[in-house]
């Protein structure tokens, strides 16, 4: 198993995949982080990373039911497992304790 | 769920599908598990864009996303798994496959044997191909480097790519147009003897500018390259050219004479490589060939392009529309200035052609001069398709033999699917035990290639210059690759074959399963093979009877005993004095050329005032020639004037197209005696010459051009000259040498040069020859190789019916009942294949190969069944030896072990 460190689209994409919920699928993350980021996401990289975290243990994956829009073929909906909650946690309150280290002097400085 | 189906419902919403095989695809390469997620995530994008930017668009990027995705994390892991068993299981299938071949010696040795046949011919063709390939590959800048090629037309119809062009061309280049590195003009007339102290020896070369050196690589190993070939008279030999001149002396500063000119050795290089498309003794500089031709104004002409090659060196990148617009612009300029009112017809076009499609390309006219080897890819499509069907040939006696004796391998193959082999597992099986034995057969053939190499190259005297079929790495390679492509054709259908069986049906009892059940394929296969040998060997047999037609086709006058002795620059009279002092030669006649064998020389003819002048064919010839050569006059006689000079020869004699084409004496020969006509060539301007003789039609070309107007002139001492001795001795041998002693005599330093009339002729068609010869050893391999495996087929088949033989026998059959009953399917077979062979072979030979040879004689019944008697024969011998065997045998004996 690779390491746990998360790469910063990783972040993102397991962020998505925590804030929607029960309709998180390749798609509708695609969908999701081109609105909040801005940036086009292409599916093929979606697909890599989802693959990449879910070798990590990092979120989990189970098909749903059959649409009529997708030529029938059903969705593969993520959740973020125990330790991918984890991931996040760390990855955040890593940041927080960056962020606290700078003094606010300097910041204003720059 | 089946990922296959797409749900009625989304037909419905959206008639808009994406592209099937791109889903397929997909799912090919994908994992299981990602599939239809992925498939579903494709449709879906596949809507959207099906909205957004249109059906086409939203299918195209379909297409491109089912590639992207294919990726490590996509792709089927299970295959690297496959792999690793496979090569664990390559051991087994060797090993099986080695206890198969020693099993069943017999069939293996068909297969292999008939694998190797057929393989050698594939080997040689690559090695030839090969070998037209590394021509010109030593040029270190070769992929740079182009020809110009010179397009003529007249009056809009092209006549013809020439492979030369104008002196004009090469120096119009290096003035105006921009973005080329170098040109060099290579002029091809260099042919003279070289005379050092006593030593005389021709010498041909090519006069070609310094650039030359800069373009091509040719290693110098004496003299500067960069000014070897500057300064007039100066001369670059090759090693071997300068071997002959000096001896091991340095020739370096050393001079030579040719005719009545020193030239100064400025270099020595290595001689020129085999695969070279040039090739030469000596160079010598350009500017010598500008210095002799001061005085000549039609040197530099813009038409004048018959002699000359421009080379181009052009940089990396080199932008070739802007270089082909610059050649176009020059073209115009060129034309107009040559003709300013656009009246005259004759347009000359340039283009680039690259130095490595030289040898192999287009056919391009190049009238004078050594030219290089060349071969139209159509001939290497058509060889290659001909060893193609060869080796698929042999390719199909494995396939049925292996499938007609599947029963003893149902067991083995029963027991493989039992423990866990995949239907890919049975068919790499298969496939790998069709390519050990193709690999076998490769060391055969190997063996077979080296037999036939010798043959090959020695088929004509060009194809010693073309090819030396040594072997190389690279050849290497390609054979071991040739042959795994081999076996993977010949195990194809054995593969699929056993990979269908089940393993319940294979084990539980072996005669339940049909062994018969692919009898039509066999069939089918059989038929085919014999098709195609039929069609071989009929057409090596009228191919072979047309030729010799040809040969012996009556021309219209004598050949038989005429030696045609070149005088290669010497004056005839003392060659002709002497001869005429020997009493086998009972006549002697001059002439310019030998007619009849492709050589050509003409001119331009009108009556009165007539204003369409008329192409007429020449020869110039003596006042002997006539009767030596047996030519008929329909009226008027030979030739009466005897003029010296070609301006006073007015006397002329034509044959009886002359007449019809101009219209002279309105159809009456004796009428258009003493007619004046006026006659146009290359050397000859507007002379009026006189009628007097008409000759009968005879065929100055050769046998596939019609018959042309014809007109003789008289020939005189300025004129090239070619002895015509008519012998007759009882020892030809030995009268040629005492003739090419006489020659020694006369030139000391030209090799005696005469032919027979025949053989010349027989010269003139060796590509006939060389055709027959291929197409004859390709049936002669085809029908062994078809009796081999038709040997297999009826020992298999009287094998498993040995039993049922026996029976009938016991029941009172006769042996002739027998034998027919055993035989009757494959005579069946071979009938319907000589009902397809026979037919088509008719008719190829009638309506595409013959229409090219106006004078030809029908197709015969008997060259057509000749060679179906012969494979019936053989068919028969091997059918018959065989089910009298089994007729023969004691029922008692065969009966009892049940």
């Amino acid at each position: 198993m690779k390491g746990t460190n998360l790469g910063e689209f990783e972040e993102l994409v397991l962020l998505t995949i925590a804030a929607l919920m029960k309709e998180a699928y390749s798609v509708a993350i695609c969908d999701e982080l081109s609105n909040h980021t801005g940036r086009s996401v292409k599916l093929g990289v979606m697909h890599a990373v989802l693959s990449r975290l879910e070798e990590k243990g990092l979120v989990e994956s189970q098909l749903g039911e059959a649409t009529k829009t997708r030529g029938g073929k059903r969705k593969r909906f993520y959740q973020l497992t125990i330790p991918g909650r984890a991931a996040l946690v760390r990855a955040k309150s890593m940041r927080d304790q960056l962020w606290d280290k700078i003094p606010s002097l300097v910041w204003k400085k720059a | 769920m089946s990922a296959r189906q797409p749900t009625p419902d989304s037909h419905r919403d959206n008639h808009h599908q994406p592209p099937k095989w791109a889903q397929r695809f997909v799912e090919w390469y994908c994992k299981p598990q990602l599939v239809e997620d992925l498939l579903g995530d494709l449709h879906e994008y596949f809507e959207r864009n099906v909205e957004a930017k249109g059906p086409r668009r939203a299918k195209l990027i379909y297409i491109i996303d089912a590639f992207k995705f294919f990726r490590t994390y996509t792709v089927r892991a299970p295959k690297f798994v496959n792999l690793l068993v496979n090569w664990i299981m390559i051991g087994s299938y060797i090993k099986t496959s080695g206890r198969n071949l020693m099993r069943n010696r017999l069939f293996s040795s068909i297969n292999i044997v008939g694998l190797a046949i057929s393989m050698s011919v594939g080997l040689l063709l690559i090695a030839f191909v090969l070998d037209l390939r590394s021509y010109d590959r030593f040029h270190k800048q070769g992929d740079r480097i182009y020809r110009i090629t010179n397009i003529a037309s007249s009056k809009g119809v092209q006549n013809g790519k020439f492979g030369t062009t104008s002196i004009k061309t090469g120096k119009l280049i290096r003035e105006k147009m921009t973005g080329i590195e170098e040109v060099a003009i290579l002029r091809n007339d260099f042919s003279q003897d070289a005379e050092v102290g006593d030593n005389i020896v021709p010498i041909t070369g090519f006069w070609a500018e310094p650039s030359l050196f800069r373009i091509f690589t040719f290693p110098m190993l004496e003299g500067n390259p960069a000014t070897a070939l500057n300064d007039p008279y100066s001369i670059v030999l090759t090693e071997t050219a300068a071997k002959k001149l000096f001896g091991n002396e340095s020739a370096l500063g050393k001079a030579i004479k040719f005719d009545t000119l020193d030239y100064q050795v400025t270099g020595v290089m290595k001689d020129v490589p085999f695969f070279s498309h040039v090739r030469f003794e000596a160079l010598v500089s350009f500017s010598t060939a500008e210095k002799i031709n001061k005085n000549d104004k039609h040197f530099e002409a813009w038409a004048n392009m018959y002699t000359n090659y421009v080379y181009l060196l052009l940089p990396e990148n080199a932008d070739k529309a802007s270089i082909q617009s610059q050649l176009n612009a020059i073209a115009r300029e060129e034309n107009l200035a040559e003709d300013p009112g656009g009246y005259q017809d004759t347009k000359i076009q340039l283009e680039l052609l690259p130095l490595y499609e030289i040898v192999v390309g287009e056919e391009l006219r190049r009238p004078m001069g050594p030219v290089g080897p060349h071969m139209p890819p159509v001939v290497i499509w058509i060889l290659g398709g001909l060893a193609f069907v060869v080796i698929l040939s042999a390719c199909f006696n494995y396939s049925n033999l292996s499938t007609a004796r599947a029963m003893r391998r149902f067991k083995e193959v029963g027991l493989r699917k039992a423990i866990g082999a995949g239907r890919s597992q049975i068919r790499q099986q298969f496939l790998a035990e069709a390519i050990i034995i193709s690999l076998a057969a490769l060391f055969l053939s190997y063996f077979i290639f080296l037999v036939l190499r010798p043959q090959l190259i020695n088929i004509a005297p060009e194809m010693q210059r073309m090819v030396k079929l040594e072997l190389t790495p690279p050849m290497v390679a390609a054979f071991v690759v040739f042959s795994i492509a081999v076996g993977m054709m010949a195990g194809f259908m054995p593969a699929l074959f056993f990979s269908k069986v089940s393993a319940i049906n294979a084990l539980r009892n072996v005669s339940s399963v049909k062994v018969f059940q692919h009898v039509t394929v066999r069939r089918t296969l059989v038929v085919i093979q014999y098709t195609v040998t039929l069609i071989f060997i009929t057409a090596t047999a009228v191919g072979y009877v047309q030729y010799k037609n040809i040969l012996a086709f009556d021309l219209g006058f004598k050949t038989e005993n005429i030696l045609n002795i070149n005088m290669q620059g010497n004056t005839p009279d003392a060659l002709v004095k002497e001869l005429s002092e020997m009493p086998e030669i009972t006549a002697l006649s001059r002439s310019l050329i030998i007619t009849s064998v492709g050589n050509a020389w003409g001119g331009y003819m009108k009556y009165e005032d007539s204003r369409d002048s008329v192409l007429v064919l020449t020869n110039h010839v003596d006042e002997n020639y006539l009767r030596l050569h047996e030519h008929k006059l329909a009226a008027g006689g030979n030739f009466r004037a005897r003029p010296t000079t070609a301006d006073a020869a007015t006397e002329v004699i034509v044959n009886q197209q002359v007449l019809k084409r101009l219209n002279i004496g309105g159809g009456d020969p004796e009428k258009a005696i003493g007619e004046e006509i006026t006659f146009d060539s290359f050397q000859v301007h507007g002379r009026k010459m006189t009628i007097v003789g008409v000759m009968n039609d005879f065929h100055y070309g050769r046998v596939e051009n019609l018959i042309e107007p014809v007109a003789f002139l008289f020939w005189t001492p300025g004129d090239r000259a070619i002895i015509n001795a008519k012998i007759q001795s009882a020892d030809m041998p030995g009268t040629l040498t005492k003739i090419a002693s006489v020659w020694k005599k006369i030139d000391r330093v030209h090799p005696f040069q005469a032919e027979f009339y025949d053989e010349a002729i027989e010269d003139a068609y060796s590509e006939f020859s060389a055709m027959i010869k291929i197409i004859g050893f390709l049936s002669f391999l085809a029908i062994s190789i078809a009796s081999m495996g038709l040997f297999g087929m009826v020992v298999f088949t009287t094998e498993t019916r040995l039993k049922e033989v026996s029976i009938r026998k016991i029941m009172g059959a006769t042996a002739g009942n027998l034998v027919f009953l055993l035989s009757r399917d494959f005579l069946l077979l071979l009938s319907i294949s000589a009902l397809i062979a026979l037919p088509a072979t008719y008719f190829f030979f009638e309506s595409i190969v013959l229409t090219n040879f106006p004078y030809h004689t029908p197709v015969q019944i008997t060259e057509l069944f000749v060679g179906l008697l012969v494979v019936l024969l053989i068919a028969m011998m091997m059918i018959g030896s065989q089910t009298m065997r089994a007729v023969r045998s004691n029922p008692a004996e065969v009966l009892k072990s049940e």
